[in-house]
């Protein structure tokens, strides 16, 4: 039995980065063939080859045995290669129908048959009984909604190979039970599905095979019936759990922020504390308002109501510039495009934090001499290599940017730390090291959050927890509380529950 | 799904704002004010008159807004009229003498010229911008300037005169069934290009690469071909008002541009077409044209000088942007 999509040490490399390292790959008929490692391992680059959005460096890529080289997203779909992507390829301001059909509308001679599109759209979504209108606007949809639709736009043309990037990452149980029926169908017709999940418990359900990826190399293939999670989670990691996360000394002071009866467009009646010499992490899935809740108390995301109060202020309407003079900071998410200066150096990206943070200098200019001491000792700090500092961001591997991220943080008075998704597309050696810092700082007496969807990352690291569901608390754990099941729970409750 | 993002604006007018933009306010205004100001304003004579001024800007506002539903923009529409009237004046009136009997051919090598000189600079344009990532700002801006170069090298900034009268009397002033040849194919571009936007995969195809171009290209579009017919029918469009505007001053003209690159984003962006891509309707457009057209009418009649003119036009620009900008938010659920 010929495989239908095989990979022969299949490699890419960006500047400053190996992203896959000659990984060896391969998908049988009625097959689900799951990859699993941690973000930056791989699996997205590896993806992107097989669905022909991107271009190996090296290697080559064998469709039923036969050397195939994808051009587009296009050529990978004529090949019957399908993909959902875990970014979102939807266009907002276009209705469901007018999305699912993008690239290849039903037509009547040169027209668009907008008739049949709709009712081919309604047959789909009836199918895979998904309650959608195919009439409505993406940009209207919830995020569960539109991914959906997303895993629809999939479901036309000759489908024989399926990847799925993360699909459940925002399905509730009983749609990721759809999900699941649909794929077992897909099995038998034949077909072959990639599918990238970080949820083990997902695995036991759907997997044939496991494939194992870290820092761009495979570790591994293993049959599902032959492993356990424990295995799996060493050989994604390369180290037991207790290696990764460090234990963290726990001594609450007095609250220093206190957020109560929050509203912001999305979110609904938050209520919590923050306290110094203790790390609060945070969990809910994308969209359920986590990150949004704490933009809003920086001033971030819009404010609907209730009060914010830090250090005893009233600071239910400061902006961001207010917050942060106060003694707050904010770790954006999304590094390259809202976190740091991708044109500029590691040096210059710190320095800004460091001048803004710093009474100015002699004839209230720049003190370059004090900028440049600053920067060395911050990168001392988050053991950024001297080589890198001079380097301009877009240069620099994930890892090293989010150091350089973290470093901002340093360069000014800071009592509150916001870390948003801290270790995303980091590899294990940095997210280690990362930990260690937000050890120190909690260690140290500082107040520090932590907003994670990894919920290992989340669960390990703190000594409460919030759960957000749906746009509100659905639980604050503390303690031996912190489980993952309670907090899986938590993640699909309606009404909210305190323990 | 309980979630605060799908709940809409209860308010009545807050939901028509949503759906069709800022436009039916301000034509409501501009009516109720200037039938005010001026009693003939709203005779039939004067309506019709409006009617037939908005050809040209209607049809270069629709190849704009083919430009904007993209994402970017098409600053050199004007110098694309100056260019196309040039060069089909300048063919027109030598290739005249060689076909003594039948004008009609020099005619029509004429305008053929036109639209191919046209179609180059609008395909220089597509090219700069969808292979090389100009910013359309940058691009058009620059070729803005060579192409008013070119126009004003190529006549040496004097009209070209002695156009055949045929050409002027029909596409100038010509009617056909009592209805200005001009406003009969102004109706006949309406409706190419609604058909276009609302029923073909290549109208799917622009307001997808819009919308979001990384998604287009994950739908397997090819998004710099796109991009690349886009400006060359914006380009398109803009050649045929130029023949038309040529046909009626009778001669070929290099500065017969003039403001219209300004003035078709304004009527665009009136009527609702988002400066972010993705969002933009035909019928919108035209309605957006009519309305600047009106509104320079209306302050004709009401006697305000042109300079004050030029003031509450950019004023009003400005003014549709920042209603824009709201209309985004409400759309993208308050983000």
């Amino acid at each position: 039995m010929t495989s239908l999509i095989e990979t022969r040490a299949l490699s890419k490399r960006y500047p400053g980065v190996l992203a896959l390292d000659a990984v060896d790959f391969d998908l049988n008929p009625g097959e689900v063939h799951v990859l699993f490692g941690e973000n930056g391992a791989g699996k997205s680059t590896l993806i992107s080859m097989l669905a022909g959005a991107n271009t190996p460096t090296s290697g080559e890529i064998l469709r039923e045995g036969v050397p195939v080289a994808f051009g587009s997203v296009a050529d990978a779909q004529k090949a019957g290669v399908h993909t959902v992507f875990q970014e979102f390829s939807l266009v907002p301001t276009m209705t469901v129908a007018e999305n699912i059909f993008l690239g290849h509308e039903p037509r009547i001679g040169p027209f668009i048959n907008r008739a049949a599109m709709r009712r081919q759209a309604r047959a789909l979504f009836d199918d895979l009984d998904f309650p959608i209108d195919p009439d409505a606007p993406v940009a209207q949809l919830s995020r569960a909604q539109q991914q959906m639709v997303e895993i629809a736009k999939a479901f036309h043309g000759d489908l024989s190979i399926l990847i799925l990037d993360e699909p459940t990452a925002s399905l509730t149980d009983r749609e990721v039970d759809h999900l699941f029926r649909f794929i077992a169908r897909l099995k038998e017709q034949g077909a072959g599905i990639i599918y990238i999940s970080h949820r083990m418990q997902e695995f036991t359900r759907i997997a044939d095979r496991i494939t194992v990826l870290r820092d761009g190399a495979r570790i591994g293939t293993v049959a599902m019936a032959e492993t356990d999670e424990a295995a799996l989670v060493e050989m994604m990691t390369g180290r037991s759990i207790p290696e990764i996360y460090p234990t963290i000394r726990h001594a609450p002071g007095a609250s220093i922020l206190s957020v109560s009866n929050l509203r912001t467009p999305g979110t609904t009646g938050l209520d919590f504390e923050v306290y110094p010499g203790e790390v609060l992490g945070v969990a809910g899935l994308v969209g359920s308002g986590k990150s949004r809740a704490f933009r809003a108390v920086m001033g971030l995301a819009p404010r609907l109501g209730g009060t914010v109060h830090f250090k005893g202020e009233d600071m239910s309407a400061a902006t961001p510039r207010a917050m942060i003079g106060a003694g707050a900071y904010y770790l954006s998410p999304d590094r390259k495009s809202e976190g740091l200066d991708l044109a500029a150096t590691a040096n210059a990206n710190l320095t800004v934090n460091l001048v803004m943070g710093a009474p100015p200098g002699r004839l209230g200019l720049i003190d370059r001499r004090a900028a440049r001491a600053g920067c060395t000792e911050i990168a001392g700090r988050v053991e950024l290599s001297p080589d890198y500092r001079a380097k301009r961001i877009s240069q620099l591997s994930g890892g090293n940017q989010q150091k350089v991220l973290f470093g901002k943080a340093f360069a000014q008075k800071v009592d509150l730390y916001i870390f948003d998704e801290p270790t995303i597309g980091v590899d294990m050696g940095t997210r280690a090291a990362l930990y260690l810092l937000i050890r120190d700082l909690a260690e140290a007496g500082k107040a520090v959050v932590v907003i994670s969807s990894d919920l290992p990352e989340a669960m390990n690291l703190s000594h409460r927890l919030l759960v957000f569901s749906n746009g509100r608390i659905s639980a604050q754990l503390g303690g031996d509380d912190i489980r993952e099941d309670r907090v899986l729970k938590s993640f699909f409750d309606e009404e909210s529950q305190s323990a | 799904m309980t979630n605060a993002q799908t709940s809409r604006p209860a308010n009545p007018l807050v939901r028509l704002f949503v759906k069709v933009g800022v436009l039916p306010f301000f034509l409501a205004g501009a009516l109720v004010t200037f039938s005010l100001l001026s009693d003939k304003f709203l005779s039939g004579q004067n309506m019709a008159n409006v009617a037939r001024q908005s050809v040209y800007l209607v049809l270069v506002s629709m190849g704009q807004m083919l430009a904007l539903i993209t994402g970017g923009f098409d600053l050199s529409v004007g110098a694309i009229i100056a260019v196309t009237s040039v060069v089909s004046a300048l063919a027109m009136v030598s290739l005249a003498p060689m076909f003594p009997e039948f004008v009609w051919i020099a005619i029509v090598l004429g305008c053929l010229a036109g639209f191919l000189a046209a179609s180059l600079i609008g395909a220089f344009n597509g090219f700069g911008i969808a292979y090389f990532g100009v910013s359309p700002f940058i691009m058009t801006l620059g070729v803005s300037s060579v192409a008013s170069g070119i126009a004003l090298f190529l006549t040496g900034g004097v009209p070209v005169a002695d156009l055949p009268y045929s050409f002027g009397d029909t596409f100038g002033f010509g009617r056909l069934w009592g209805v200005p040849v001009p406003v009969i194919v102004a109706l006949v571009c309406i409706a190419l290009i609604w058909v276009l936007m609302t029923w073909t995969r290549f109208g799917a195809q622009l307001y997808a690469v819009g919308g979001n171009i990384k998604a287009a290209r994950l739908s397997a579009i090819d998004t710099s071909r796109v991009l690349m017919l886009a400006y060359v029918l914006c380009a398109l469009i803009a050649a045929l008002t130029g023949l038309l505007l040529t046909a009626r001053v009778e001669s070929g003209e290099a500065n017969l541009g003039g403001t219209i690159a300004l003035e078709s984003i304004a009527a665009c962006v009136i009527a609702g077409v988002s400066l972010r891509g993705g969002i933009g309707r035909v019928e919108n457009v035209v309605l957006g044209a009519f309305f600047i057209v009106l509104v320079q009418n209306g302050m004709n009649l009401a006697q305000v000088s042109s300079y004050m003119q030029m003031v509450l036009l950019g004023a009003l620009l400005i003014l549709a942007v920042i209603f824009d900008q709201v209309r985004y938010r409400l759309i993208m659920g308050g983000n």
